[in-house]
Parts: structure tokens; C-alpha cells; sequence
């Protein structure tokens, strides 16, 4: 049997995780996992946050190895600030996304993170955004990452509909977080969920007991 | 993978059935179902596989790994049952051909890389699925394995349900079929699908326009 992990071979501290972003009519959901580990086998943190702000409006969240993702996003967050005081105006998310792009692209050889960007602007309204490992730039409706994402594809797939109310879609990703936890090894802890919207944010954390359960459990 | 061989991968590659099989008991029965695609490194040497493969007249197995090897084993353990079938002079039970696979797994487990689901009807224990990855041998209401598997787990986990009617079981095995040959690069082709129950064993074949479709960006 193959498996395909994507960031498996990690050395030092991974978010060997499970990421994921959601649109829905009006906003889109961000989500994570909370657990970072060395090598698989130590966790070395069970309540990590990996979304982070990089603007009023806009989050993103890591995959990969942690040292990566925290230098990558001070620097995006600061290189977003700047524009957004030159341009006299918030940020566009997909603005946010291809600074973030330029840092991986032109750091390829050195870098082992991918990052999911989602966020809310005037123009364009709920966006999603992934920047895969060698720096590639992708507009999608929805979109998952991480080690933990392999076992959800098929969920996802299935249930992911197109202009969710936020309910329908804080529910979905809730459920696609909790089976991508009782499968993967290097993702647990808490589910972190921040809800973007025109109006503001919102940030859910569910702790693992009231996390949704499934069949086996 | 951007290196480009001079020679095509089947001259080179060892044939696997990187696949997806899954198996699901119900009151009365059991569904077995795979996707039909073989592949030689990068090639597809058989697109229209069966890997379904009778083992007696109301048990099957479902083949995934090296292909030569989960042959091997499927016919080896046939030729075992029909012995075993005449000595005790009625049809055998589900769980003694799942053991003579696991006799065959474990015994020679560093040099074969297949793993079989075995799942049959017998008038003992009704319908029943058994694993015998890597040479354990152990039961289980429903059971996916193959390359595609990790995509579905996520869907299976939220998706079973206990007691579900046969036509449930038969609906849920072509989803997840469907899901998981469309995310693994191994997996495709057609669906094969057996239905076994007391009257006998039914095989159904689903080819790939009539699969089920997801939202698909």
C-alpha cells in the first residue's frame, strides 16, 4: 500500500497538521488542528495555534515545518502592512497570498511550508487562496492541506456544496477536522475555527471531548 | 517525478494494483468493491482488472498490492478451501478462508507485499469481512485498503452507519469507490462491484460514466 504524506520527512519541529479553508454565502471559515510534533513521534506542543493574522481581515494558516512558517509569516505580515498603508486601503486577500507566493517561490530550495490564505476583502468578497511547497498560487473554493487533509479528500469531495449558510459550513468543518484527527498520527489537540466575514471575526475553539464523534468512537 | 525514462515503466517497474478496495457486511450479507486499474510505475498495464477474486462459491477476496503476489495467494488459498471444503463435506466458513490467507501473509510476510480483504457469506456468522494485513487476522464491520483508501477515510468514518440495507451497503461502496478514484492517481477505471448473501454471490460492473459525480471545482 502507497501512502502519500506530504510533509512527513520533516526534520526538527513540524505541523505535521490539518489544515483547511471554506467559503460560504457571505464569508469563509479557516481551521486547524493544534498539535506539533518532532518526527512523529513527540508532541511537542498540544496547543499550538497555526492560524494566524497577517491582516484585519485576512488569515493564514501553515503546513510544514513550524521554523518555516513563523519566519515566512512575520515577513508576510509586515510586507502586507507596508503595502497597506502605501495603497491607503485594506489589503486584498489576493494581494496577501502572492506576497506569501513570492516568499516560497523565491525561496524554494530552502523552505518546506505550504500555506493556506482565506480572508475577506471589498472586491472580491470570501476568497481562498493555497501556495503549495515550490510556490504555486491557487484560487479555490474551498481547500485542505497538511498530513492530516490526505484522509479527508473523499469527505470533502462528498460534502462540500457551493454557498453554505455559515451553520452549514462551521458544521462541515468541524466534522472534516475531527475525522482528519482520528486518523492522522500528527494531528489532535483542538480544533481552532475563525470565521471572516464583512462584519468582523470570530474565533471557535472546540476542544477534542466535544469535538463531533463518529461511528467508532 | 520530472525526469523523463527513455524506457516506458512497464519494461522496469513492478506491476501493482495501487488500487482501492473496500468491503462492507450487512444483515444477511456482505458488498465487496474495487476500482480496476494496474499500474506499472507510471503506466497503466491493465485498465479493466478485476480484483475481486472467488475464493469459494460465497466468498471473495479483494486484491491490493503487488499484483503477482495477491494472485499468488488468492489462488494458493482457492485450491486450500476446495481440499478443506471436501474433507469437512459442507461449504467452508468465511473465517477459515480468511485464515489460510493470514497463514500464507504471515509466513512469508518480509518477502510479499499483499494485502487481501477477505469477506463472505457462510450460515454460521452470516456475512462477515476480515482483514489480514501484513498477517493479522481480525474482523471488522467494514473495511477499505488499497492506495486509495487514505483519501475515503475521512468519508467511511462519517458515512457508516450500522445496519444498513443491502442497497445502502451497495450505494455507500460505489461512493467511496467513486471519491477515491477520483483523488488517487492509481486507482480508476471501472467498478467491480459482489453482492454475496445466502442464495449466492451477484458481480456487477459499473463503468466509469455511470459513477456517481461530487462537486468537483
Amino acid at each position: 500500500m502507497e501512502r502519500h504524506l506530504m510533509d512527513s520527512k520533516i526534520k526538527g519541529v513540524s505541523t505535521g497538521t490539518t489544515i483547511l479553508a471554506v467559503t460560504f454565502n457571505g464569508g469563509v471559515i479557516i481551521g486547524s488542528d493544534s498539535r506539533a510534533s518532532i518526527g512523529g513521534y513527540y508532541v511537542s506542543s498540544k496547543t499550538i495555534n497555526k492560524l494566524i493574522q497577517v491582516h484585519d481581515r485576512i488569515f493564514c494558516c501553515i503546513a510544514g515545518s513550524l521554523a518555516d512558517a513563523q519566519a515566512v509569516t512575520k515577513a508576510a505580515k509586515f510586507q502586507i502592512s507596508f503595502h497597506s498603508i502605501q495603497m491607503e486601503s485594506p489589503p486584498l486577500v489576493k494581494a496577501a497570498a502572492s506576497v506569501l507566493k513570492e516568499l516560497c517561490y523565491n525561496n524554494k530550495e530552502e523552505l518546506q511550508a505550504g500555506f493556506i490564505t482565506a480572508g475577506w476583502d471589498r472586491k472580491k468578497g470570501p476568497q481562498v487562496y493555497t501556495v503549495a511547497l515550490g510556490g504555486m498560487l491557487l484560487s479555490q473554493p474551498f481547500t485542505i492541506g497538511g498530513s492530516g487533509s490526505t484522509y479527508i479528500y473523499g469527505y470533502a469531495d462528498a460534502k462540500y456544496k457551493p454557498d453554505m449558510s455559515k451553520e452549514e459550513c462551521l458544521q462541515f468543518a468541524t466534522n472534516a477536522l475531527a475525522l482528519a484527527m482520528g486518523r492522522d498520527n500528527v494531528s489532535g489537540g483542538v480544533a481552532h475555527l475563525v470565521v471572516i466575514t464583512e462584519e468582523g471575526l470570530e474565533h471557535v475553539v472546540i476542544p477534542g471531548d466535544k469535538l463531533p464523534k463518529f461511528h467508532d468512537e | 517525478m520530472l525526469e523523463e525514462s527513455s524506457e516506458p515503466g512497464w519494461l522496469s517497474e513492478e506491476v501493482k494494483t495501487g488500487t482501492t478496495i473496500i468491503a462492507i457486511e450487512f444483515d444477511g450479507g456482505v458488498v465487496l468493491g474495487s476500482d480496476s486499474r494496474v499500474s506499472a510505475g507510471e503506466t497503466v498495464v491493465n485498465r479493466v482488472m478485476n480484483k475481486l477474486s472467488l475464493l469459494h462459491d460465497k466468498i471473495y477476496c479483494a486484491l491490493s498490492g503487488s499484483a503477482a503476489d495477491a494472485q499468488t495467494i488468492a489462488e494458493m488459498v482457492n485450491y486450500q478451501l476446495d481440499v478443506h471444503s471436501i474433507e469437512v463435506g459442507e461449504d467452508p466458513q468465511v473465517r477459515s478462508a480468511a485464515t489460510l490467507v493470514k497463514n500464507i501473509s504471515y509466513k512469508y510476510k518480509e518477502e510479499l507485499s499483499a494485502h487481501l480483504i477477505v469477506a463472505g457469506w457462510d450460515k454460521r456468522g452470516g456475512g462477515q469481512v476480515y482483514v489480514t494485513l501484513n498477517g493479522l487476522l481480525s474482523r471488522q464491520p467494514f473495511a477499505v485498503g488499497g492506495s486509495g483508501s487514505s483519501y475515503v477515510y475521512g468519508f467511511v468514518d462519517a458515512e457508516y452507519r450500522k445496519a444498513m440495507s443491502k442497497e445502502d451497503c451497495q450505494q455507500f461502496v460505489v461512493n467511496t469507490l467513486s471519491l477515491a478514484m477520483s483523488r488517487d492517481g492509481s486507482s480508476g477505471g471501472v467498478a467491480y462491484l459482489v453482492t454475496i448473501d445466502e442464495k449466492g454471490a451477484e458481480e456487477k460492473c459499473i463503468l466509469g460514466n455511470e459513477l456517481p459525480t461530487f462537486y468537483d471545482q
